[in-house]
C-alpha cells in the first residue's frame, strides 16, 4: 500500500468512528495568545522484541503500529512527535531499526528521548547515530523544550561489573531484577541544564522530558531518579514547569512545588500499581487516581500513546485506555495542581480504579 | 488396665522409633521441607524471567514484576473472560498461550508448580480471598 494510499483509508476508517475511540491522553499547555496554542503526540515505550530472523513480537509491534495509525489521523495536525523512549526491548540494532522502521510512519519531526532498553547494550551508541543527541533542548512557540536522558547509572555498574554488554543489557532490563542499578541524570548533564537553563526567563513555561520519573515511587522497579531533588532544584525558580516521563508504563499525575508531573502510559504493555507488590513498600503520588485494571484478554488494554495540547504553559492529558473509559488529567489554576477532571473526588471514582 | 498397658506400650514403640508416626517431626525435617519449598519458588522466580518458557522470549516478569498483579489469593473466582470459574493455573496457561506464544502446561506440571509457587509467595501475608475481583 502506498503512503498516500494508506492515509486515505486511515481518514476513511476515522469517519467511520475510530476518531472517536483514540486512545488519547491530550496535555494542554495553554497562551494568553491563542494563537500560540499548540500540541504535540507522544507515544512511549514500544519494546520491540527481536524474536529470530525477521520476527519480531507481534503483541508489541501492533501497539507501536497502532500509535502511529492513530497520531498520523490527528487533526489539527501537532507541531512534533515525542516519543519517550525504551523503543527496543534489549537494545539491538534489529529492534531499534525496525522500530525505526515504524515511527519513519510518522508525519512531521520526531523528537527521541532515551530509555534503559535502548541504551544499556551499547551505552546509546547505536540510537545515537539513528536519533541523535540524548540530552538537548529547543525553543518552540515559547516554551523551552528539554530532554534527558535520566537512565543513567553509577559507573561502576555500567563499566566494570559485567563480563558483557549483553549480560549488562539483560540485567537492567529485568524490571524487577535485584541486580539493576539506580537510574540518575548524573553530574555532567545537571551541569549541561544549569547552563542551559541560565539564559531562559524565569517566566517561560519549561516543559522536560525524561525517561525515567523525575521523582521519587519505588526504587525496586526503578520508578525512581536517584538525583530527582538536585534535578527538581533546578527547575524550581520557573513559573511554570511541566516534567513528562515513560517508564512506568500506566497513568500517574503529581505536584511538587511549582512542578506538574505526567507518565505516559506504554504501547506495550501496561504495569501494575507499585502498592500492588504487597512485599515493599512504595510511594505511588496521592494525587494519581489509579489506571483502571487492564484486561488481560485484551492485549491492547490499558496500553495506548498520549496527544499533548500546550495552552498558557499548563499541561491537560487526555488519556484514553483502550476497552475502557477515557481519563482527562488537567492542570487546574486554582488547586495549583493536575487532577483528573471527572475522577479525582474519591466518591466519583469507579470500581476498576480501585487496584488490590 | 490392658487399655494402659496398651497406652504405655505405644508410648515405648513412638520413643523407641521416632518418625513412624506422620504427626511428628523434627526441626530438621521442618528446614528440609522449607528448602524444598524455597528451592521451588526460586525455581519459579527463575521461570518468571525466562524468556524459553514461551516461544517469542517474551517472559511473565514483562508485565507481571514480582508477580504483581497477579493476585493468587482471589482464586478460584469467575472470569468473565473465560465464563466460568477458573484456577490461577488456567490464567498462566493463558499467558503462555497468548503473549508468550507457546504451549500450556499440565496443572501438574513442575515449571507450573514452580510458577505458582512464586506467585503465591509473592503475595504472602495478603488474607484469603477466593472469588474477588
Amino acid at each position: 500500500m502506498s503512503r498516500q494510499t494508506r492515509r486515505s483509508f486511515l481518514q476513511g476508517a476515522g469517519t467511520a468512528g475510530a476518531i472517536a475511540t483514540l486512545p488519547l491522553s491530550l496535555v494542554e499547555v495553554a497562551f494568553a495568545k491563542p494563537g500560540q496554542n499548540f500540541t504535540f503526540a507522544y507515544i512511549s515505550d514500544s519494546h520491540i522484541q527481536h524474536v529470530e530472523g525477521s520476527k519480531f513480537v507481534r503483541n508489541w509491534d501492533r501497539g507501536l503500529i497502532r500509535a502511529v495509525a492513530e497520531a498520523n489521523l490527528l487533526q489539527p495536525r501537532p507541531d512534533f512527535v515525542m516519543y519517550g523512549g525504551d523503543l527496543a526491548q534489549l537494545g539491538t540494532k534489529a529492534e531499534l531499526d525496525h522500530g525505526a522502521d515504524m515511527l519513519g510512519s510518522l508525519r512531521g519531526k520526531v523528537h527521541h528521548v532515551m530509555g534503559e532498553h535502548d541504551y544499556y547494550l551499547d551505552l546509546g551508541e547505536y540510537w545515537s547515530k539513528l536519533f541523535g543527541p540524548q540530552w538537548y533542548s529547543f525553543d518552540h512557540k515559547g516554551v523551552h523544550f528539554v530532554v534527558l536522558n535520566s537512565i543513567l547509572t553509577y559507573d561502576e555498574w555500567t563499566y566494570e561489573r559485567w563480563p558483557s554488554a549483553e549480560q549488562r543489557m539483560l540485567e537492567m532490563a529485568g524490571l524487577d531484577n535485584p541486580n539493576g542499578s539506580p537510574f540518575m541524570v548524573g553530574d555532567r548533564q545537571r551541569a549541561w541544564l544549569a547552563k542551559d537553563l541560565a539564559k531562559v526567563a524565569k517566566s517561560t513555561p519549561v516543559v522536560v522530558f525524561s525517561h525515567s520519573p523525575l521523582q521519587k515511587i519505588y526504587k525496586g522497579w526503578n520508578f525512581w531518579t536517584e538525583d530527582a531533588e538536585q534535578v527538581q532544584q533546578l527547575l524550581a525558580p520557573f513559573d511554570k514547569v511541566t516534567v513528562f516521563y515513560g517508564h512506568v508504563h500506566q497513568i500517574q499525575y503529581n505536584q511538587i512545588g511549582n512542578i506538574s508531573f505526567t507518565s505516559a502510559m506504554a504501547t506495550a504493555w501496561p504495569w501494575p500499581y507499585p502498592e500492588t507488590y504487597a512485599q515493599a513498600e512504595s510511594h505511588l503520588p496521592k494525587l494519581t487516581v489509579h489506571m483502571n485494571r487492564a484486561d488481560p484478554f485484551f492485549e491492547r488494554d490499558a496500553t495506548g500513546w498520549q496527544f499533548i495540547d500546550v495552552h498558557t504553559g499548563r499541561a491537560a492529558t487526555h488519556y484514553n485506555l483502550y476497552n475502557n473509559k477515557v481519563r482527562t488529567v488537567a492542570f487546574d489554576a486554582a488547586s495549583g495542581r493536575p487532577e483528573d477532571t471527572a475522577y479525582q473526588a474519591p466518591g466519583a471514582r469507579i470500581a476498576p480504579q480501585s487496584h488490590f | 488396665m490392658r487399655a494402659i498397658t496398651l497406652v504405655l506400650t505405644l508410648a515405648v514403640t513412638a520413643i523407641a522409633s521416632p518418625g513412624l508416626h506422620a504427626d511428628e517431626f523434627t526441626p530438621e525435617d521442618l528446614a528440609r521441607w522449607q528448602a524444598q519449598f524455597e528451592g521451588v519458588v526460586a525455581e519459579g522466580r527463575a521461570l518468571w524471567g525466562d524468556g524459553k518458557l514461551g516461544r517469542n522470549g517474551v517472559a511473565c516478569g514483562q508485565c507481571h514484576p514480582n508477580a504483581a498483579n497477579t493476585h493468587p489469593e482471589t482464586y478460584p473466582k469467575f472470569q468473565k473472560q473465560l465464563g466460568r470459574v477458573a484456577s490461577l493455573w488456567e490464567m498462566i496457561n493463558w499467558c503462555l498461550r497468548n503473549p508468550l506464544e507457546g504451549e500450556p502446561l499440565a496443572a501438574d506440571d513442575p515449571k507450573m508448580v514452580a510458577l505458582l509457587a512464586y506467585a503465591t509467595w509473592e503475595r504472602r501475608g495478603v488474607k484469603l480471598e477466593p472469588g474477588k475481583h
